[in-house]
């Protein structure tokens, strides 16, 4: 069983989103975490870069793989979390208190598309 | 069209412990049992066990087996004492390689066994058959009938002897003992002291029914079980090409860095003007090491740039090295960019990321020689 947090949005990209004012702060489900096993590298954008809805703004690493990371919503990095460059590892120990980026929303209407964490339950079919 | 995905004989015990399987040269194999890190530790620090049965075994016997051999591979047999392995390619006449494989002398005269790639097993089969139309010899590709366990690591040789109750100790890196009439089966079993993981090791090969009793008593002696996800990553270490990545009928041994597996001096091989003429004017491309100065990740497939964006080649393997925890690929680069010491870029997704060319062994291998 995967967790699934209350409270927040999430993508049928796996990613979640915790929404403060117009400050997206953007991470992955715990069921994308166990999906990609270890995690090896967090590839993430800089402060100031572009994030566009639907459009891959970065990749977890694990040994074999890489997956694309897509951005739930459009706006302007103002943070990464830097703790991830040194301890990819952490988003495997809690995916949901490791956060990856945080976004400055252009159009805050797009979360109406997001799922809540009872429809994200039915999406990973648990 | 859709080929069917073949078994090997320990397919069964495979899903039994919960292996994630992945097709691999037309067989369904099991890619990891736990992680790939925690297998690849096993077998660097004590010992794992591979299901390697889908690799395909070719007998070549006749009075001309060994003129005929010699015709086509790229390393010389000439005077090969029995129970010796050499390891080397099989080219096409200009120069791309059919498959890199292991030579086995048997203890009877004429005869040795090429121990080949799964995916190459009809190709190579067809190949060798088609080439030994003037030679007096009998091609009898056995593939089904064997199963093939790689036990590798620095406890292997206890494990081995242990296990199977043959002795081993003494047998010297690329040697292999014969075994008959071994066990309930009245078995043939076949030890080398070889492998594909840069730790001491060794590989058994026997009909089916022994290599899976022998997969059962491994586990029993607490051998961890290792998917073709760590064979992988310890290959990739240890310098050592797959073919498919880093040797194709587009790569040579000699763009590959393999030319010390090439005997020029024999008399003739298969591919040999073609290769000397690529060694001496050098080749338009050659495999190298790059290391990453980041932790991000070069993956197959990913461009190799100068400073100024110009594509010079392209990535064949890459991981995050386990071992060195270190960002390490090998890479297929044109020839003036491929000194030790050159910087180069890797692009990886929207980024550029700086690296060096070091050596391809990025790990050094611990044979018991």
């Amino acid at each position: 069983m995967s967790k699934v947090l209350e409270g927040l949005l999430y993508s049928d990209s796996h990613e979640w989103v915790k929404v403060d004012g117009d400050i997206a702060t953007i991470g992955v489900s715990d069921y994308a975490q166990k999906e990609m096993g270890d995690i090896t590298y967090v590839d993430m954008p800089d402060p100031d870069d572009e994030v566009v809805k639907g459009e891959g703004f970065g990749a977890l690493e694990s040994v074999k793989a890489s997956s694309d990371l897509y951005s739930p919503v459009s706006g302007v990095v103002t943070e990464k979390n830097e703790e991830l460059d040194d301890a990819p590892q952490k988003v495997n120990e809690d995916s949901y208190a490791n956060w990856i980026i945080k976004v400055k929303m252009s159009d805050k209407s797009e979360l109406d598309s997001l799922m809540d964490a009872a429809a994200y339950k039915k999406h990973i079919g648990e | 069209m859709e080929e069917e995905l073949k078994q090997t004989c320990l397919y069964d015990k495979h899903v039994a412990l919960g292996a994630m399987m992945k097709p691999f040269g037309g067989f369904m194999m099991p890619i990891q049992y736990s992680t790939i890190t925690d297998e690849h530790q096993a077998v660097r620090n004590h010992v794992g066990m591979f299901d390697v049965s889908h690799m395909g075994e070719i007998f070549v016997n006749g009075p001309d087996a060994a003129k005929f051999v010699n015709h086509i591979f790229t390393n010389d047999i000439e005077g090969m004492a029995d129970g010796q392995i050499l390891y080397g390619m099989m080219c096409y006449p200009d120069g791309g390689t059919v498959d890199d494989l292991l030579v086995y002398k048997e203890f009877t005269p004429d005869s040795y066994l090429l121990v080949v790639n799964a995916a190459n097993i009809d190709k190579d089969d067809a190949w060798i058959r088609e080439n030994s139309k003037a030679y007096d010899v009998v091609i009898d590709n056995q593939s089904p009938k064997w199963g093939q366990l790689a036990i590798q690591g620095p406890e292997a040789e206890a494990v081995v002897e242990k296990v199977t109750g043959l002795s081993v100790h003494d047998l010297t890196f690329y040697t292999f003992r014969d075994f008959a009439g071994v066990g309930s089966h009245k078995a043939r079993v076949i030890i080398s002291r070889t492998g594909y993981t840069g730790e001491d090791g060794f590989e058994i090969y026997s009909e089916p029914e022994v290599i899976r009793e022998y997969w059962d008593a491994f586990i029993e002696a607490h051998v961890v079980p290792c998917g073709l996800g760590c064979r992988d990553t310890l290959r990739f270490e240890t310098g050592l090409p797959l073919y498919g990545d880093e040797l194709s009928k587009d790569i040579t041994p000699v763009m590959a860095g393999l030319s010390i597996f090439c005997k020029f001096e024999k008399k003739e091989f298969i591919g040999k003007e073609a290769l000397e003429a690529q060694k001496e004017n050098k080749p338009a491309k050659r495999l190298v090491g790059i290391e990453l100065h980041d932790r991000a990740i070069p993956r197959a497939g990913y461009p190799v740039e100068l400073e100024d964006g110009t594509q010079v080649g392209v990535v064949t393997t890459g991981y995050h090295s386990i071992t060195l925890d270190k960002s390490l690929c090998f890479a297929l680069v044109d020839t003036a960019y491929s000194k030790l010491g050159t910087p180069l870029m890797i692009r990886i997704r929207k980024k550029v990321f700086p690296g060096t060319v070091v050596k391809k062994r990025f790990y050094q291998a611990n044979y018991k020689k």
